[in-house]
């Protein structure tokens, strides 16, 4: 190893030279992440699993699938991978399409090369269904906290809510008369409350009804930063865990609590990039022409502030899929006999020994599938990120 | 010129290249200059221009494998810099040739104190007791002019005002006595009072220690208060060079006339402020033939195709610019 | 200092509070009663499920349970429905079993990360950094279970050591030793599985850190000063980047209750996430709330130790 004092790839000074710019920046977007090889990598797996995952959709599903994942073979139980069936035993509606058991057969002789492609549909689902939730709510709150962060919350407000909430409540039991006059009344009492100037002016200033209803009861900002606060102090796996539990198994109940127990970086993330932009003199030029509040909002600050949410977004849906896998491993996933990955080798663990394509072939799946999105996600990070960036 | 045993630092054709996302560019595309002892040589040039590449390359800071020293030599006492393995070199930075940065907040560790800092520059070259080096950093301090010295060694970066960091920074950099102090933009992040004071006190210091200095910059103004010979960078070339009287005086080479006609100093009042059209051009995409051509009010047919050699006025004053010079030496007329 | 310390404090107080009100409606208001437990056990007729009701006070209106939970809990007095023992004293038990699992894998976490990532930073772009790179991204996207049985399989043909539960059962000597390194033998597994995702992610944000940090202008100047690499690296470089690391270091606290559920179930380890798995299936609503309240406890004190912690590491952030 040389003695030599290694000098990092460049001094930060640099960056702040001028340079003109030869192509725009969709275009250094798109050359950077066609040369990082990981990256492509990447994405090119996760198009090939898309593929797979609607494939396997329409060749599993129906009354006469083409790659049935639940027929059951008593006769043909624990074959190993690209074995030929046993046709003197099989009707003929019971051999597998090609003839050939891919990926082998499970404990019950089920073809799990069809189970993977039924499985490959929930995984996907998941981790997009409940990455979009968790983005969703995430940008929202942090919006709201970063933009509107000084204002305050009013006792009217508070008050607007609880009314609200009760009206909610009523009409949950399905007291529809009796919670119509608490909605209506929540709705005024939040109109009257103020709070917001109609200049779009910085203060908390605004009229209100009657100062009692004005007090000021603490910052927007506050409020939001408290709710992620609160939402951290729950181990997230034991949260999912609970409510899935408790609520009865079904794949959307999961991509939603996914969703509902994983907003709060997405929040941080759009809080944090929302604070500094704000200050900055686009926006500050904006509002001097009179954009209004929420166009800015839209057109001009989220667009920066997203780059780090997709960058969280990706490494989510590959952390969301590995929950997914976790759960249907401990028994909470998607009921059976609906095959997902997770319980794939969570049926096959019994049989390590005697059957370890029952293991390997979901477990390894899972892998190239999540790594592929960690990949992509770290190739999005290093576009966006230049101080960071391995290649000039 | 000075006879050849007084020059300290002698750069020959340096040339520099950098790898970007259009391709590999030359920052420094054949650079030649000479410090000698106790002068005050300024690189004046706009941003972008390979002024600030060419001081790194001195001690050997350009980040690599980005760039890379492609070709040159940079001859310091009869030592050429170019390609010196690591250990000697370490033994010239802070020692021989001492430097000095910018952004004074971001060139100070901020979680080190500064007495720390200036006391680590002695120990790594001298081996001194603990109190002399203390006292050495209390008389650096004072040297550069810092009130209550003995406090403000227990101070952090952030503690200290733009102009103390600075101060700050020239005490380290010339704590062990070096020959060659080299000061890239040391004021430009600095208010212009301030800058005053700090070029005052290189000044004061050069004259005390007799450390020649190089002194990088994009203003004009600030060099002609100390630099007794100035070199003009554009585009990774030097395109003009002379003592600083003759630069102000008569300048050879339309980049620096336009340079100096855009000093408001030089303004009568109700006229309006020249300026130089069109901008510096990306480095992996230099204009054939002369690299100022495009921008130029002089430019002929044939700048355009041949790359323009320097041309001697005598007395140590070169240009890049053949149109003015043939202009002076008798053919065409001055346009 | 104090007046942040005392602020931080009372905001602390206050999210717990609210904490513990969610915690106990999300319990409370979700479908499932305690009582279907046993629902085709016959021993449960409809007295003993009156009785039971009254005794844990189901009966009463959900403020008045709150209050009677959450004084128990402050007492140290509730008791698990499953069993009637009183539910701070398992807890206790069972975080006993944990703790060796998670001291062990916290110490190879933090004391593999670091080396692997500065090493990877400094040297970036050679053999070293690329394996490690390489590595990092297999075990961060590698399914807990599935690397466990791999690590099993591997572990039990080539070396044949048992490796499920925390002791082999009815291994009974007069020496000490077998017994401690039977001990040992059944810990390694699962908490090598518990470090090796912390190991890789923590050392990929070391990496990043490090580089973040090497590409300063401070770095330059060290430099510039004619100062030795290890110096340059090791003194000015790992200062800086160590910083928010430091401030990490107080979120190992929220550590202490958790558990993986999953390795504890592969592993058959009788420790805390097993004991809020189960805990969840039996709805027995105290230990989950127990455990939820302690797990906030820890995270708010791991967040306030934080907190200070970059008080205290940083000279740039003074109170």
């Amino acid at each position: 190893m040389t003695d030599r004092t290694r000098t990092p790839l460049r001094w930060n000074q640099h960056l702040d030279a001028p340079s003109s710019p030869g192509k725009s920046r969709l275009q250094e977007s798109w050359d950077l992440f066609v040369s990082n090889r990981l990256a492509i990598a990447g994405f090119v797996i996760f198009l090939v699993f898309l593929c797979v995952a609607v494939l396997g959709v329409f060749l599993t599903s129906g009354t006469r699938p083409v790659c049935d994942p639940s027929l059951v073979r008593l006769e043909e139980k624990l074959r190993p991978p690209l074995s030929r069936p046993n046709l003197k035993v099989l009707r003929p509606e019971e051999v597998p399409a090609l003839k050939v058991y891919l990926f082998g057969t499970d404990e019950l002789g089920r073809d799990i090369f069809s189970r993977m492609l039924q499985g490959a549909w929930v995984s996907l689902t998941v981790g997009f269904v409940a990455v979009g939730i968790s983005v969703l709510i995430g940008i929202f709150m942090g919006g709201m906290a970063g933009y509107f962060g000084q204002k305050h919350v009013r006792s009217g407000h508070v008050l607007a809510v609880l009314l609200i909430g009760t009206g909610f409540a009523l009409l949950s039991i399905g007291r529809w008369l009796a919670s119509l006059p608490f909605l209506i009344a929540g709705g005024i009492m939040f109109l009257f409350s103020g709070g917001y100037s109609r200049t779009g002016s910085r203060n908390s200033g605004g009229t209100s009804l009657h100062p009692v209803l004005h007090f000021p009861v603490m910052t927007v900002d506050t409020l939001i930063m408290r709710t992620v606060d609160i939402m951290l102090c729950f181990p997230s796996f034991f949260l999912i865990l609970t409510v899935v539990a408790i609520l009865p198994a079904s794949m959307y109940n999961i991509m939603i609590v996914i969703g509902l127990t994983s907003w709060m970086g997405a929040a941080r993330f759009v809080r944090a990039e929302f604070l500094s932009l704000r200050e900055q003199d686009f926006v500050t030029a904006a509002r001097a022409l009179g954009v209004g509040k929420f166009r800015i909002i839209f057109r001009h600050m989220m667009p920066n502030a997203l780059g780090p949410v997709l960058v969280s977004a990706t490494i989510g849906i590959a952390s969301a899929i590995l929950t997914e896998a976790g759960l249907s491993f401990l028994g909470f996933g998607v009921p059976p006999p609906h095959a997902t990955w997770g319980n794939i080798l969570s049926d096959g663990k019994n049989f390590i020994f005697d059957a370890p394509w029952l293991t390997f072939i979901p477990g390894i799946a899972i892998l190239i599938v999540v790594l592929s999105f960690n990949l992509f996600g770290e190739g999005l990070r290093d576009i966006l990120n230049p101080k960071l960036r391995e290649r000039p | 010129m000075s006879p050849a045993n007084d020059i300290l630092l002698s750069v020959k054709d340096l040339a520099v290249s950098f790898r970007s996302g259009d391709g590999v560019a030359r920052a420094v595309d054949g650079v030649s200059f000479e410090i000698c002892k106790g002068e005050t040589v300024c690189i004046v040039g706009e941003s972008g221009c390979g002024k600030t590449v060419s001081a790194l390359s001195i001690l050997g800071l350009i980040p690599s494998p980005l760039g890379e020293i492609v070709a040159g030599e940079i001859l310091f006492q009869g030592l050429n810099l170019v390609g010196l393995d690591e250990e000697r070199l370490r033994a010239i930075r802070g020692k021989k040739i001492a430097m000095v940065f910018q952004e004074p907040i971001t060139s100070l560790n901020p979680v080190f104190t500064i007495g720390d800092q200036i006391a680590e520059a002695i120990e790594i070259h001298e081996s001194l007791p603990r109190d002399k080096v203390h006292q050495r950093c209390l008389s650096l301090l004072k040297d550069v002019g810092i009130a209550s010295p003995e406090e403000r060694l227990q101070d952090y970066p952030h503690q200290l005002s733009g102009g103390q960091r600075q101060r700050v920074m020239i005490a380290m950099a010339l704590s062990c006595m070096p020959e060659l102090l080299i000061a890239d933009e040391p004021t430009t992040a600095l208010d212009v009072t301030v800058q005053s004071q700090i070029l005052q006190l290189l000044a004061t210091l050069q004259k005390r220690h007799g450390t020649s200095i190089l002194y990088i910059t994009h203003d004009l103004a600030v060099v002609s208060h100390i630099a007794t010979r100035i070199y003009v960078m554009y585009a990774g070339l030097i395109v003009e060079q002379a003592t600083t009287d003759r630069i102000f005086k008569s300048s050879k080479h339309p980049y620096t006339q336009g340079l100096l006609a855009s000093l408001p100093s030089r303004l009568k009042k109700g006229q309006q402020l020249p300026s130089i059209p069109g901008t510096v051009p990306d480095p992996a995409h230099r204009p054939e033939g002369c690299p100022f051509h495009p921008r130029c009010g002089f430019a002929i047919a044939s700048c355009r195709v041949e790359f323009p050699e320097m041309c001697d006025y005598g007395d140590g004053h070169l240009s890049r610019c053949p149109v003015l010079f043939e202009s002076v030496s008798g053919k065409g007329d001055l346009p | 200092m104090l007046t942040f310390i005392g602020r931080s404090l009372i905001q602390k107080m206050v999210t717990l509070f609210f904490v513990s009100i969610v915690s106990f409606l999300i319990i409370h208001l979700a479908p499932g009663k305690p009582s279907q437990v046993n629902p085709l056990n016959p021993k449960f007729t409809p007295e003993i499920l009156e009785r039971f009701q009254k005794e844990f006070h189901l009966d009463k209106p959900l403020y008045v349970q709150y209050a009677l939970f959450y004084k128990g809990l402050l007492t140290g007095k509730i008791v698990s429905w499953k069993d009637n023992r009183p539910v701070l004293r398992k807890i206790w038990n069972r975080f006993l079993n944990s703790l060796p699992l998670f001291i062990v894998g916290t110490l190879l976490t933090w004391t593999l990360s670091f080396p692997l990532g500065i090493r990877s930073a400094i040297y970036r772009g050679g053999i070293f950094d690329r394996t490690i790179t390489f590595f990092s991204y297999l075990l961060i996207s590698i399914p807990g279970f599935f690397f466990a049985y791999i690590l099993i399989i591997f572990v039990v043909t080539r070396f044949h050591v048992p490796v499920i539960g925390m002791q082999t059962f009815g291994l009974v000597t007069t020496s000490w030793t077998p017994m401690a390194m039977d001990r040992v033998w059944h810990l390694l597994l699962p908490s090598v599985l518990g470090a090796t995702g912390g190991i890789a992610i923590l050392s990929r944000y070391v990496r990043t850190q490090m580089m973040e940090v090497e590409g300063q202008d401070y770095v330059r100047t060290a430099v510039a000063k004619g100062l030795p690499p290890d110096q340059v690296h090791y003194k000015h470089a790992l200062r800086n980047a160590l910083l928010p690391f430091a401030t990490m270091f107080g979120l190992i606290l929220p550590g202490l209750i958790g558990g993986s559920v999953i390795i504890e179930s592969i592993f058959s380890w009788p420790g805390m996430g097993r004991m809020a798995y189960e805990a969840i299936l039996a709805r027995d609503y105290p230990i989950i709330l127990t455990v939820n309240f302690i797990s906030a406890v820890l995270v708010l004190a791991g967040t306030l130790l934080s907190d200070l912690l970059y008080l205290l590491v940083d000279p740039r952030i003074r109170l």
